[in-house]
């Protein structure tokens, strides 16, 4: 059971890609390959922020919301500039990452809770910002990295692999990484040995927040329009599963990004798979329930053993 | 008392002992007054409100008709707080009711074609077992509570979408039928549901207080480990508050369809996040092991006079709204939290 909560990730990504080489037409394609490959961009730009905060046996709720913030900065700041709307974006999503982490860092909120209450404001704040519109956003460098290639690769999924690779540094070679590990492993030893706990976790929740709208920027890129009603809905679900199915445990103490990656990749294809094979957008919600909890409870059993 | 007792065995207070005593009272008193606001707080901001609500709008607020509305809008949300309340004394939380209530919704408007008791037991049935599922994958399985009922969140509303064609069907009750009158009834001019939602928060009040099974959530929620030590059922007792958290959120929305003679299977996002408000706003920690169910019958009543007031206004956006509700839930937990470290002093 131990083993294959380590290394079932990628058995079942394993599993789901030969479903599909022997039953889903058109699958083995380099379109339907890019495809792929771009559209589990977001979840997994966020998941990795995620795996991060829940290293800390933390959790944030307000990835979606933040998300839906980057993306209704981007047209309203257009006018100065694209290099100005992006920074704007990821800064604003920054700002909701320093009320969580304060919340949390300072004030000893539950990180549930904290941001809880900033899924529902920042979603608010979005709309408000947005007057509840969607916009179209024509801006040639947006539109170039949300569909263009380099040596056929997309950017997005450039970007995303970059967002890993540095993520993987932080969290093997610096400081940082330990603190995260040792916070999540025990608070309170950590505390003793002279952690510096509270910035550790604003860092944490402010980076989470930042990738969000790194991912809610990508989005907006992507689909050539800033819609903050729809952009980033339920992301949280997606990105929280991606982590746990990728191993690292809900209990902190722990963090996995080639896992992380594999389990955003793993939903993503059996998301493709449903949705190929004709199932509804119902039952692929059913589903995907299933798969989260079948995924944590087989983590509990590595945690129990 | 125990400061005299202390002082006279020392035989005469000397002088930095009375300043200790003199501090220790300090906090003792600080600790009580902040227990009192914690207690009482959401009830004292509700008489604040309603007071000024009633000065600023008049009888266009304060008739009669408008109350009631009010009390008919909070039953919905009151059912449910009901039960997040002893989920999260018992140290839990559950995050699968907006779409339970859907779901029910759905399935109650879908099970009237069997007439009124298709309608009532398909959709209480359903919600009972999801609600079972929640507490045996926490309380038997020991997995986390937020992460087994936000799966289940995604599960029922997947459920109501597809029992209704992807949301594209609304099924309709025949107003001749009896569960019609459920919401739509009144008894002594005072609406079904209204009533359902009273019987609840008593029944619940009841349980929380003057039973074994409401003292054993109180002890789980304090420290899980020593209630089981104890020999307290903790498996059972934990099941049964979802299970019940599950059922309340299936006859909220049992009576929503009832209100409306249709099933929406778009109804009840967020009310979760609503529920715990109410509760957390009524003065039960969300660290679980102490709260009160009349507290969250404040919150709830609180919630909805200030919904009527800024709809009252007219002026405020949905979004603003939200914003509001975000920052307010916020500023609560932060006063809360910092009330009970005040008390642990």
């Amino acid at each position: 059971m131990a083993w294959i909560a380590e290394r079932g990730v990628y058995l079942g990504l394993l599993a789901i890609v030969a479903f599909n080489l022997v039953f889903t037409p058109h699958f083995a394609t380099l379109d339907n390959a890019r495809l792929q490959f771009v559209q589990v961009v977001p979840v997994a730009i966020v998941a990795l922020g995620m795996a991060l905060v829940i290293g800390t046996k933390g959790i944030d709720l307000s990835v979606g919301s933040v998300m839906a913030i980057a993306s209704a900065l981007v047209p309203l700041f257009l006018g100065y500039g694209v290099g100005v709307a992006i920074v704007v974006a990821i800064v604003g999503g920054a700002l909701v990452g320093v009320v969580n982490g304060s919340l949390i860092a300072f004030a000893r909120i539950q990180p549930i809770v904290a941001t809880l209450g900033l899924l529902v404001g920042a979603r608010g704040l979005a709309l408000v910002l947005a007057q509840g519109r969607l916009t179209e956003v024509f801006d040639p460098t947006l539109t170039w990295i949300g569909s263009g290639n380099v040596a056929g690769i997309p950017i997005v999924t450039i970007i995303a692999l970059a967002v890993a690779l540095v993520v993987g540094v932080v969290v093997r070679q610096t400081t940082f990484g330990r603190y995260v590990v040792a916070i999540g492993g025990n608070p309170d030893a950590s505390v003793l040995a002279g952690v510096p706990v509270p910035r550790t976790l604003l860092s944490v929740y402010v980076l989470s927040a930042v990738l969000a709208a790194l991912a809610g920027v990508v989005q907006t890129a992507r689909l050539a329009a800033s819609d903050p009603s729809f952009v980033g809905n339920l992301i949280e679900l997606s990105a929280i599963t991606a982590v746990v199915v990728g191993g690292t445990p809900l209990s902190g103490g722990r963090v996995r990004i080639m896992g992380t990656l594999a389990g955003a990749m793993l939903f993503q294809l059996i998301g493709a798979t449903l949705i190929s094979h004709d199932l509804r957008d119902s039952a692929t919600r059913m589903v995907a329930a299933v798969i989260i909890l079948a995924a944590v409870y087989v983590q509990r059993v590595r945690g129990a053993a | 008392m125990t400061i005299g007792l202390r002082g006279k065995g020392m035989a005469g207070p000397t002088p930095p002992g009375g300043a200790a005593s003199n501090v220790a009272r300090r906090a003792n008193r600080r600790a009580s007054l902040a227990r009192a606001v914690q207690r009482g707080g959401a009830l004292l901001v509700l008489a604040v409100v309603t007071i000024m609500g009633a000065a600023v709008f008049g009888s266009r607020f304060a008739s009669v008709d408008n109350l009631l509305n009010i009390l008919e809008a909070s039953s919905f949300l009151g059912l449910v707080a009901v039960g997040m309340t002893f989920v999260i004394i018992g140290g839990g939380i559950d995050l699968s009711v907006g779409s339970l209530l859907a779901l029910s919704a759905v399935l109650a408007a879908y099970g009237s074609q069997f007439g009124t008791f298709g309608a009532i037991a398909l959709p209480l049935a359903v919600c009972g077992l999801i609600g079972l599922t929640n507490g045996l994958l926490t309380a038997r399985a020991g997995m986390a509570p937020f992460i087994v009922t936000l799966a289940t969140l995604l599960f029922a509303r997947g459920l109501a979408f597809a029992v209704s064609d992807e949301g594209n069907t609304i099924f309709h009750i025949d107003e001749h039928l009896d569960v019609i009158k459920l919401g739509q009834g009144a008894l002594l001019g005072i609406r079904i549901p209204v009533i359902v939602a009273g019987l609840a928060f008593l029944v619940g009040w009841v349980v929380l207080t003057r039973t074994r099974y409401g003292v054993t959530v109180s002890a789980i929620g304090g420290s899980e480990d020593a209630a089981r030590l104890m020999g307290a059922p903790v498996a059972r007792v934990k099941t049964l508050m979802y299970l019940a958290s599950a059922l309340l959120a299936g006859v909220a929305g049992l009576l929503v369809a009832a209100r409306s003679s249709s099933g929406q299977s778009t109804i009840g996002v967020g009310l979760e996040l609503q529920a715990i408000a109410a509760v957390v706003i009524g003065g039960t920690l969300l660290t679980g092991g102490s709260g009160s169910i009349t507290g969250t019958l404040a919150g709830v009543l609180l919630l909805n006079v200030i919904d009527n007031l800024i709809n009252q206004v007219g002026t405020l956006s949905a979004y603003i709204q939200q914003v509001v509700s975000g920052v307010f839930l916020l500023v609560v937990v932060v006063v809360q939290t910092y009330l009970s470290r005040q008390q642990r002093l």
